[in-house]
C-alpha cells in the first residue's frame, strides 16, 4: 500500500503507476502515470484516454521535452531511485519555475525518505510518494523541521524566516 | 567577524536536533549505516580508521577567540586533548565516540559555529585568502561574500545532493592565496570600468586524481548576480555531471567532456533562463554582512623598527613569522603548527586557550586559520611583538619556519584516514629531522613540500614546489616525488621526477633536489623560480645519484 503526503496530509491515493495493475491500465477514465518513454513511443494511445494523465520522469530525463505535454498533464512523478541521486530537485524547480506546471508533482521511489522531504518540498513537490517503510507521521514532522531557510523556495514548506528573495525582475 | 542573528542561531539549532534524532535511530538500528552515511557526511562525522573523525567548519578560516576557547574545550572533553587543522582551513578531531558528536555539535552551535557540509556530496566549507583584509592592494575583503555564499549554499534544497563534493573560494587580492584555481568554482573580486563590483569567475579547477587548472567562463559578473550565476553552473553541473563513476563526478570532468566553450555557453543560457527565479542578495544584507567585517578600531600607531637590538632569535622570528599589514604601526604574526618533531596542524587544546587569551590580548580578540595549515593574527601592534614571540616560544608555536622547507602540508595519512596508502606524519617527522639546521633553511629561502597520503590530494601535492604522494606498491608504502608545482601567484601542477622511492628515501631525495638547486641557483633566485628556468630534468637527474631504484 502506498502511502502519499499530499500538501502535508496522508492521503488515499486514486492514481496507479502503469503496469501496477493491469485491470486498472485497460480503463480508460483511471487516473494513470505512464513512464516518459511509453508515452513518447505511443503518444496517442495515452493521450486519447479519457482520465486523468501523469508522466513519470527518471532521473536523466530531460525536463524541456515534456514542455509541449504539460498542458494535457494531471502530474508529474519525478523518480528519486536513491537519496543520493539529487537530480530530481533540479526536475522539480524547473518544472515549476521556468515551465509554470501547476499540476500535481510527485516525488516517488526509494529515495523519498523522511530526511529529503523538507527540500523536495521546498523544490516545489506537493506530493510525496513515501519509500516503503518510511513512517507517514514521523515524515510529517520532518517536514516542519525547519522553519527558517535561507534561500527562496514553494510555498509549499511555511517558514517563520527565510534570507534571501527571488532576484525576480526582467 | 561575522554574527549570527536569529535565522542563523535557529538555523543550526534546528539541525543539531534534527541530527540528534538521526544518531538515535542509527544507534537504535532504526537506520542502517547506508542510510545514515549521507546524513552524518553532511553534519561532518566520517567513520575512519581508528574511530570517528568530526570536522568542524571555520568558515574562510575566521575564528574568535571564544570559538577558539571552546573548540579547546571539546577536544579535551570529547577528544584526546588536540586538534588537527586542515588544507581547508577547516579544524579535525580525530577521536570523538559517535554517541557525543550529537552534543559536541550543540557545544559548537552555542558559540556560533557547526560543521554542517563539511562533507559528503555538497557545497563546501567557503575559503578565502588568510591575509584577507590587512594587505593592501586589496580589491575588496573576500570574506563578506564568502560568508553569503555559505549562507546561500548552507542546505541548498537544489544542491544538496550533487554528484561530488564542490568547494569554492573568493579572493580579494591579485595575489592568490587561497588556490582558488584549483577549486570547483575560483571568484575573484574585480571592478569594472565603472569601479561597480564584480568577480572573475573560474570553473573546473581541482586537484584529486585528475588535477585541472580552473578556467575562466566569465570575465565580469555583476555582483547582484552572483546567486543567479552560481545556481546556473550549480543546475547544470547537478544535472549533467556524471554520477556512475565516482572519480568522474567532480565538475572539472564535465567541464573537460563538454569543452569550456559549450560548458559555459550552457551556463549563460541556464542564467539568463533562471535568474529571475534564482535567489538574490539585496545591497542591505551585503551591507549587513560587510558590516561584521569592518576594520577594527586600529590605534593610530607609527612603524617602528621592532626587530632591531633585539636576540637574533627574535629576529628570525619577525622575519619569517610576522607579515606587513595596511595599517602603520601593526603587523600580521603566523602561529606556526610546523615545530619540529610535531604533526603539521595538530594543536593541542592547552595551546589554543594560550593563542585564544594572546588573541584577546594584542589581536581584538580573532584567529585566522590558514590553508597552509598555521594559525595567524592578523592585526598585531608592533610594540607587542617582542612580548607575542616569548609568550609563543615555549608554547612551541613559535618555530621561525613560515614559508620555508619545514612550513609543510600534509594531509592526517595513514595514522587517521581510512583512504590513506602512506604515512605522512612520519615522513614530515623525517624532513623535519633533516632540515633541522635553521642556517640551511634559510639559506634554502621559500620552498613549499605539500605531501598527500593517496590521490584524493587534501594535502594538494599537485601544487606544491616539491610534492609528495603516497603510493602503496604490494602492500609497502612509497612515495611519488613532483617538482614545479604552485598555487599561489602563477598557478601550476607539478610533474613527476622519476620512479617512486621507499619512505626511508624521501627526505634523502628532497635533500638532494634541494642541494640541486643551491648548485643550479642563480643569485637572489627562489627554489620555483630555478626549476621554472632550468626544468625538471637536471634535478631528476641528481634525484636519483644515490638511489639503488635508479639503475
Amino acid at each position: 500500500m502506498r502511502r502519499i503526503l499530499r500538501r502535508h496530509e496522508l492521503v488515499a491515493d486514486e492514481w496507479r503507476h502503469l503496469g501496477e495493475d493491469p485491470a486498472a491500465d485497460s480503463r480508460p477514465e483511471r487516473a494513470l502515470i505512464v513512464p516518459l518513454a511509453q508515452l513518447r513511443a505511443e503518444p496517442a494511445r495515452w493521450l486519447e484516454r479519457s482520465g486523468p494523465l501523469g508522466v513519470c520522469l527518471g532521473p536523466s530525463d530531460a525536463v524541456a521535452d515534456i514542455a509541449e505535454l504539460l498542458p494535457r498533464l494531471s502530474l508529474v512523478a519525478v523518480e528519486f531511485p536513491t537519496a543520493g541521486d539529487g537530480r530530481g530537485y533540479s526536475q522539480a524547480r524547473l518544472l515549476r519555475e521556468r515551465l509554470a506546471f501547476h499540476g500535481e508533482l510527485r516525488a516517488v521511489g526509494a529515495g523519498v525518505r523522511r530526511e529529503q522531504l523538507f527540500l523536495m518540498a521546498r523544490c516545489g513537490f506537493d506530493a510525496l510518494e513515501l519509500a516503503s517503510g518510511e513512517d507517514p507521521q514521523a515524515a510529517r514532522s520532518a517536514l516542519q523541521r525547519y522553519d527558517v531557510a535561507y534561500q527562496p523556495g514553494s510555498a509549499e514548506v511555511a517558514l517563520r524566516r527565510q534570507r534571501f528573495e527571488r532576484l525576480g525582475g526582467d | 567577524m561575522y554574527r549570527y542573528d536569529e535565522l542563523d542561531q535557529a538555523f543550526v539549532d534546528q539541525r543539531v536536533a534534527e541530527f540528534r534524532e538521526q544518531t538515535r535511530r542509527h544507534l537504535a538500528g532504526e537506520l542502517s549505516e547506508d542510510e545514515f552515511r549521507p546524513l552524518r557526511l553532511r553534519n561532518g562525522l566520517y567513520l575512519q580508521r581508528h574511530a570517528p573523525m568530526l570536522r568542524i567548519a571555520i568558515p574562510y578560516g575566521l575564528l574568535g577567540a571564544h570559538q577558539l576557547r571552546r573548540l579547546a574545550a571539546i577536544a579535551r572533553r570529547y577528544d584526546r586533548g588536540y586538534g588537527h587543522f586542515t588544507t581547508r582551513q577547516n579544524l579535525q578531531l580525530n577521536w570523538p565516540a559517535l554517541a557525543d558528536v550529537p552534543e559536541i555539535l550543540a557545544e559548537l552551535a552555542s558559540v556560533q559555529m557547526h560543521a554542517i557540509q563539511t562533507s559528503g556530496n555538497c557545497v563546501r566549507n567557503v575559503t578565502a585568502d588568510h591575509l584577507a583584509g590587512i594587505v593592501p592592494g586589496e580589491v575588496d575583503d573576500p570574506r563578506p561574500y564568502c560568508e553569503i555564499i555559505r549562507q546561500w549554499a548552507t542546505l541548498h534544497p537544489e544542491f544538496t545532493y550533487l554528484p561530488r563534493k564542490f568547494k569554492i573560494a573568493v579572493t580579494g587580492s591579485p595575489d592568490d592565496r587561497a588556490a582558488s584555481e584549483v577549486h570547483d568554482i575560483g571568484l575573484h573580486l574585480k571592478r569594472d570600468a565603472h569601479g561597480a563590483l564584480g568577480f572573475r569567475v573560474l570553473v573546473g579547477g581541482g586537484l584529486g586524481r585528475a588535477p585541472v587548472i580552473g578556467v575562466c567562463i566569465r570575465e565580469f559578473l555583476p555582483l547582484a548576480e552572483l546567486f543567479a550565476y552560481l545556481e546556473a553552473i550549480l543546475r547544470v553541473y547537478n544535472l549533467h555531471g556524471r554520477r556512475d563513476n565516482l572519480n568522474k563526478a567532480r565538475i572539472k570532468v564535465l567541464v573537460k567532456s563538454l569543452g569550456a566553450e559549450r560548458f559555459r555557453a550552457d551556463v549563460e543560457r541556464e542564467w539568463l533562463a533562471g535568474r529571475g527565479q534564482a535567489a538574490r542578495v539585496s545591497p542591505a544584507e551585503i551591507e549587513r554582512v560587510r558590516g561584521c567585517f569592518a576594520p577594527p578600531g586600529y590605534e593610530t600607531l607609527t612603524d617602528i623598527d621592532a626587530a632591531g637590538g633585539r636576540e637574533p632569535a627574535f629576529q628570525a622570528w619577525y622575519r619569517y613569522n610576522t607579515r606587513p599589514h595596511r595599517v602603520s604601526g601593526y603587523r600580521a604574526v603566523f602561529v606556526s603548527l610546523k615545530a619540529h618533531g610535531a604533526v603539521p596542524g595538530d594543536m593541542s587544546s592547552e595551546q589554543m586557550e594560550a593563542v585564544a587569551a594572546l588573541a584577546e590580548r594584542v589581536s581584538f580578540g580573532l584567529i585566522r586559520s590558514t590553508h597552509t595549515q598555521n594559525l595567524l593574527l592578523a592585526d598585531v601592534p608592533q610594540r607587542d611583538l617582542y612580548d607575542v614571540w616569548r609568550e609563543l616560544a615555549p608554547l612551541g608555536l613559535a618555530m621561525p619556519n613560515i614559508g620555508t622547507l619545514t612550513d609543510m602540508i600534509a594531509c592526517p595519512g595513514l595514522d587517521f584516514c581510512s583512504l590513506a596508502n602512506a604515512g605522512t606524519h612520519a615522513v614530515a617527522r623525517q624532513i623535519q629531522q633533516r632540515f633541522d639546521d635553521l642556517d640551511y633553511l634559510y639559506d634554502l629561502g621559500e620552498i613549499e613540500i605539500k605531501m598527500s597520503g593517496c590521490m584524493n590530494a587534501c594535502g594538494h601535492h599537485h601544487v606544491g614546489h616539491i610534492g609528495v604522494l603516497g603510493v602503496d606498491k604490494h602492500g609497502e608504502e612509497w612515495y611519488q616525488i613532483s617538482l614545479g608545482g604552485s598555487s599561489t601567484g602563477v598557478t601550476a601542477l607539478g610533474e613527476v621526477i622519476g620512479p617512486s622511492v621507499p619512505q626511508h628515501e624521501v627526505a634523502p631525495t628532497i635533500e638532494r633536489l634541494v642541494e640541486a638547486y643551491r648548485a643550479l641557483r642563480t643569485e637572489g633566485e627562489r627554489f620555483i623560480d630555478t626549476v621554472r628556468r632550468v626544468g625538471i630534468e637536471p634535478f631528476s637527474e641528481r634525484a636519483y645519484a644515490t638511489h639503488p631504484a635508479a639503475a
